[in-house]
């Protein structure tokens, strides 16, 4: 295989590292240290690697011991910090999946291979980091049962057992929630794993100690030069001494020598060595180097050994990353003098070297142990295989070797912290591990400490004069590993980012060259230029249209609640701020609503549609929270009730339809609410079909907002266009609205002003008993005078804008701020510019100053009805005779997937197909259930299809589309963005939750037949979701 | 990630849910005789305690259903309020 590091071309072997191929071609140097600029080279041979950090490709820092090699690799070196190559191409597919079982098993190793062969029986899920399972076997020569334990691995049962290798669990989360990272050629997958039980067997990291000369290239972990031999047939040095602490550096000496590495010394600094050549009672006391700083040499005190490599064995740290993640507390444990797990937080249990049994038949018993108490009664039997391994002395309590010059002893290699660093910060009088850490940013690596962790904890201890576990340790954190963003990311990337939604005339605005803004999530046209028309242009265009002609705006966002129930008015009157229960059938009103603490939380209009049926429509972005506000009320402290609420906001296509030749466009599009007084309303035929029109204004026009099912709303937008209709935007409307001294919920208000600060005392009803909030507005900070209230202002030249944001003062700089301004607008029909404010201790006709930035400007107060005060022209103009006769003919009707028909079909193929089952009848029902249909919650069921309605069935046949998805691979489609556990025996056959970023019904007709029903409004994100998913399979 | 028993749709990731705070805080039969430190008390007050704590939760992109359970709000060990 070909690779090149920093541009040059070099050749490793299939199953190679980046790290063994560079050792491979005797690259020594492969970094620099990120303060010193010391050269660095390849230190372990697994991810706790602080030295050998690579770009590759868009990956702008990886550990090379972590890399696969593949053919054409180019890898780069970095000193230290990574760098983000922004024109590097980034053509990975990531992607994430939700996965569910009895039991994860962490840790392909003899442990966690003897857990999973022994839970079997449950669902288990084996997460390994490497390309094939086996741990530390793989870097071994152990025999089991007088066999390469290799081949105790491969005859292992593991059927059934969901194996994920090249997969790093790098997070362990409250109530078994582990996610864990697969790396794969085309991108990697975030896997979401909650588990009823967890089983650790995530090892151990060989550790150094802090040793003069400890970070020259050719000093290395006495297991990874194991490793390297071995697993790799790579040699990482010609002439080893082995500093061994602990026995396993023996093991390494025997290793390398087995494969041609001559042995020139081993230090142990215990009083009796493991074998007879060793230098017992003795440390490695520092390293001599090359001109380009590579190892040449070892002293031992006075004697000076030639050697081209160090291989270190300094004792072993339990990997209790994970174990601390799940917030389970550790112990010192002073025989292996290392932290081991103490106190479990969750159901987990570690097993192996990660609890500190190291020997590999210990921790296969302890694994099969593991796996048999997490599986439970679906436990099977394993036999513990015999092992030639000698059960390990205890290591050496070293952490720190003095130094006789000037040569740096290194704690951490990557953050280039050494030992005098840490004494200066102890000499500061810091005790605390946690203080030192961010003092000396020891531990804030790229690593987090894996190797340099307990190497500091050690030698604080040292210079402290106390113990390891008196010192303790820093917090683990998640990720274990670094994660990129692109990973975290995964597929919600670019327009999947977040959810877009759309109402049923969007293609007709885009079409229309309509500029958007988002309000929530949803898309809606600001303005709709023409011909390269400037904003303010266009807008000023648009607002004339409404007052002198006739103009359409889409309304279909606004947020629209069906209440039902013999209660329904009374509790309106607890919710409202003003009366309902006596408002008449047919008539509508406008209302605030606040909160508890009595400020301002939303308004809109609600009309009466018959004694127990009321429609409630809210602000656009509060749609949603107002109708779990509702739902709060309603259940936690009105139960007894009778009172039902539904959202319909999607189920209906709104257009409004303004100015005083308004009636020119409904004579043509609904006829039979020609008659219609103010605030009234009337069930009537729109263009044919069965529709809703209610005259209500928010521009002081005559206006109707005329509403169909969602599938007619494109058909009535183009037909009121084609009747002459000017179509407005948002821009449009904030002007014309706030001409009349309209406030809007969230640009007025921001949770802080009551009904009263907005000049809208009139709306609170005195005679009620109750309503929320009511008791707020006595409190005396509520009722005082004083507060800001609602007032426009005009500037002293009609032509500057006044911005909003401009803060309000009296006087010149230094003034108290009195106010700000909160909308500011050039108005046509006023012929000037205005703006409206939230002000105090002004009356009208006072002078003020609008000061934003640099730019100040002198206003006078005034009321904020600046057009229209008398309300003249609410009933616009007569009929004409000339008017349009009545459209006929039944409007083409669309559902909300059909532009998708062509490329579901497209994507379609035998593993997964995906098409819209488009106009289905639908109903939501509540109360008693219905016999039918799916339940969706207590006393709430959904009706597809043919049925014949009940009454009181709300109809949301608008409100939803059903998107099939079948086939082979449906179920790998949507655990890419289905929390919830798709199991035959644990899937309910429905559930509402979310899919991707958006809520849906599931439901499973019959194995890989789903239905997903999806607001209409959320179908073209959800659509371009799923056809995303499938091109990722 | 916490994962909640909700006690129509069975456990569910946390982030399909609305958390309503503290249980047990109802709406004052007579708000208008309340003095104001009372009525303040009622809007804006709630324990924060460390250890068991009755809460409510939502479940908004479920069965849409309020429930009550006891969090322990150190060990986030979630049980059945009783």
């Amino acid at each position: 295989m070909r690779f090149t590091f920093d541009g040059r071309p070099l050749q490793g072997e299939p199953g190679d590292t980046l790290a063994a191929a560079l050792l491979r071609n005797g690259v020594r140097v492969v970094g620099r240290g990120v303060e010193s600029g010391r050269p660095r080279g390849v230190f372990s041979a697994g991810p706790e690697e602080p030295n050998a950090l690579v770009r590759v490709g868009a990956d702008p820092m990886l550990a090379a011991t972590t890399v696969e090699l593949y053919d054409g690799l180019e890898a780069w070196s970095l000193s230290g910090k990574g760098r983000v190559d922004l024109g590097a191409a980034d053509d990975r597919r990531c992607d994430k999946g939700y996965l569910h079982c009895d039991v994860l098993v962490v840790g392909g190793g003899p442990a966690g291979l003897a857990a999973a062969a022994a839970a079997r029986g449950a669902r288990v899920i084996l997460l390994d980091d490497q390309p094939r399972l086996g741990g530390d076997l793989l870097n071994s020569r152990v025999l089991l049962d007088g066999a390469p334990a290799l081949d105790w691995v491969d005859s292992l049962d593991l059927s059934g057992v969901r194996v994920l290798t090249r997969t790093t669990a790098v997070g362990y989360h409250d109530h078994g929630y582990v996610v864990a990272v697969e790396r794969r050629a085309r991108g990697e997958r975030l896997w979401h794993i909650r588990a009823r039980r967890v089983v650790l067997a995530t090892g151990a990291h060989e550790r150094s100690l802090a040793f003069p000369g400890n970070d020259r290239p050719g000093v290395m972990l006495a297991s990874a030069a194991r490793a390297y031999v071995n697993r790799y047939g790579v040699l990482p040095g010609r002439r080893a001494v082995v500093f061994a602490c602990a026995d396993s550096g023996y093991e390494a000496a025997g290793d390398l020598r087995a494969a041609g590495v001559e042995i020139a010394a081993i230090v142990d600094p215990r009083p009796e060595g493991l074998t007879a050549d060793a230098l017992a009672g003795q440390v490695v006391t520092g390293t001599t180097a090359g001109p380009d700083g590579v190892l040449t040499g070892v002293r031992v005190g006075e004697r000076h050994i030639e050697a081209d490599l160090l291989a270190v064995a300094g004792g072993w740290n339990p990997a209790v990353h994970l174990f601390s993640q799940s917030q389970g507390r550790v112990r010192f444990d002073e025989a292996s003098q290392a932290f081991v797990p103490h106190v479990s937080a969750q159901a987990e249990r570690s097993a192996g070297a990660c609890r500190g049994l190291y020997g590999t038949r210990e921790a296969i018993a302890d694994g099969h142990a593991a796996g048999r108490e997490a599986a439970g009664s679906a436990a099977r039997e394993l036999r513990v295989p015999e092992c030639d391994e000698r059960p390990p002395r205890p290591p050496a309590a070293l952490w720190l070797v003095d130094g006789d010059g000037d040569e740096p002893a290194f704690a951490d290699l990557h953050r280039d912290v050494t030992v005098a660093d840490l004494a200066r910060a102890t000499g500061t009088g810091m005790r605390s591990v946690e203080h030192v850490k961010r003092y000396t940013t020891a531990g804030t690596g790229a690593d987090q400490g894996k190797t340099s962790g307990a190497v500091v904890v050690g030698v604080m201890s040292a210079l402290l004069g106390t113990t390891p576990g008196q010192v303790g340790t820093t917090t683990f954190r998640p990720p274990y590993t670094p994660v990129s963003f692109a990973t975290l990311a995964g597929r919600d990337r670019g327009a999947l980012s977040d959810p877009v939604r759309t109402t049923a005339m969007h293609a007709s605005h885009v079409a229309a060259g309509a500029v958007f803004e988002d309000v929530g999530q949803w898309k809606r046209p600001r303005y709709f230029p023409l011909d390269g028309e400037p904003m303010e242009a266009a807008v000023q265009r648009e607002c004339r249209a409404a007052r002198t002609s006739v103009a359409a705006m889409d309304a279909s966002t606004l947020g629209k609640i069906d209440v039902r129930g013999a209660d329904a008015g009374v509790f309106l009157d607890r919710i409202y701020t003003n009366m309902y229960s006596t408002l008449a059938v047919g008539a509508c009103r406008y209302g605030l609503m606040c909160r508890a603490d009595g400020m301002v939380f939303d308004d809109g209009t609600t009309t009466r549609l018959a004694d127990d049926h009321y429609l409630m429509t809210t602000t656009t972005g509060n749609a949603a929270a107002v109708l779990d506000w509702l739902e709060e009320w309603r259940q936690t402290e009105w139960p007894r009730l009778d009172v039902s609420l539904t959202s319909v906001t999607d189920h209906w296509a709104t257009v409004v339809v303004a100015g005083p030749k308004a009636r020119r466009v409904i004579a043509a599009v609904a006829p039979g609410a020609l008659g219609l007084p103010f605030m009234r309303y009337a069930e009537t035929d729109v263009l044919g079909v069965p529709g809703r029109v209610f005259r209500i204004s928010f521009s002081g026009e005559l206006a109707y907002e005329v509403n169909v099912p969602w599938p007619y709303g494109r058909a009535l937008w183009e037909a009121v266009l084609g009747l002459g209709a000017v179509p407005y935007g948002t821009e449009a409307m904030h002007v014309l609205r706030a001409e009349k001294g309209f406030a809007i919920v969230g640009q007025e208000t921001d949770g802080t002003v009551t009904p009263h600060d907005l000049g809208m005392s009139w709306i609170v009803s005195p005679r009620k008993p109750d309503f929320v909030g009511r008791r707020s507005h006595a409190r005396p900070d509520t009722a005082r005078d004083g507060r800001k209230r609602l007032v426009g202002l005009l500037a002293d030249d009609p032509a500057t804008p006044i911005e909003e944001g401009a803060q309000l003062v009296r006087g010149g700089p230094g003034a108290p701020m009195l106010g700000h301004v909160t909308s500011g607008y050039a108005s046509a029909a006023l012929g000037r510019t205005f703006a409206l404010a939230m002000v105090r201790d002004v009356v009208p006709g006072d002078r003020l100053t609008a000061v934003s930035g640099t730019a100040a400007h002198g206003v006078t107060v005034v009321e904020p009805v600046l057009y229209d005060p008398d309300n003249a022209r609410r009933d616009g103009d007569p009929l004409e005779e000339d008017a349009p006769a009545l459209l006929g003919g039944l409007p083409a009707r669309e559902s909300p997937a059909a532009a998708f028909a062509g490329r579901f079909a497209a994507a379609s193929g035998p593993s997964a197909r995906l098409r819209e089952l488009p106009f289905e009848p639908m109903w939501e029902v509540r109360g008693a259930d219905p016999g039918v249909g799916l339940r969706l919650g207590p006393s709430w069921w959904l009706v597809a299809g043919d049925a014949v309605p009940g009454p009181g069935w709300v109809d949301v046949s608008g409100q939803r589309t059903i998107l099939e998805l079948s086939g082979p691979a449906a179920d790998d489609v949507l655990i890419t963005g289905c929390p919830v556990d798709l199991h035959p025996d644990v899937f309910p056959g429905h559930a509402q939750t979310f899919l991707g970023k958006t809520s849906v019904i599931l439901e499973r007709r019959t194995s890989g037949v789903y239905r997903i029903h999806v607001r209409s409004s959320f179908t073209s994100y959800l659509a371009e979701w799923l056809l995303d998913a499938i091109l990722a399979l | 990630m916490l994962l909640l028993d909700c006690p129509h749709c069975g456990p569910r990731d946390e982030n399909e849910f609305h958390y309503g705070g503290q249980a047990g805080v109802p709406y004052p039969q007579a708000p208008a005789e309340l003095s104001d430190q009372e009525w303040a008390a009622y809007v804006f007050l709630r324990d924060n305690p460390k250890g068991w704590f009755r809460e409510r939760w939502f479940h908004t992109h479920g069965c849409r259903t309020w429930f009550t359970v006891e969090r322990h709000t150190v060990t986030h060990e979630i049980r059945k309020a009783p």
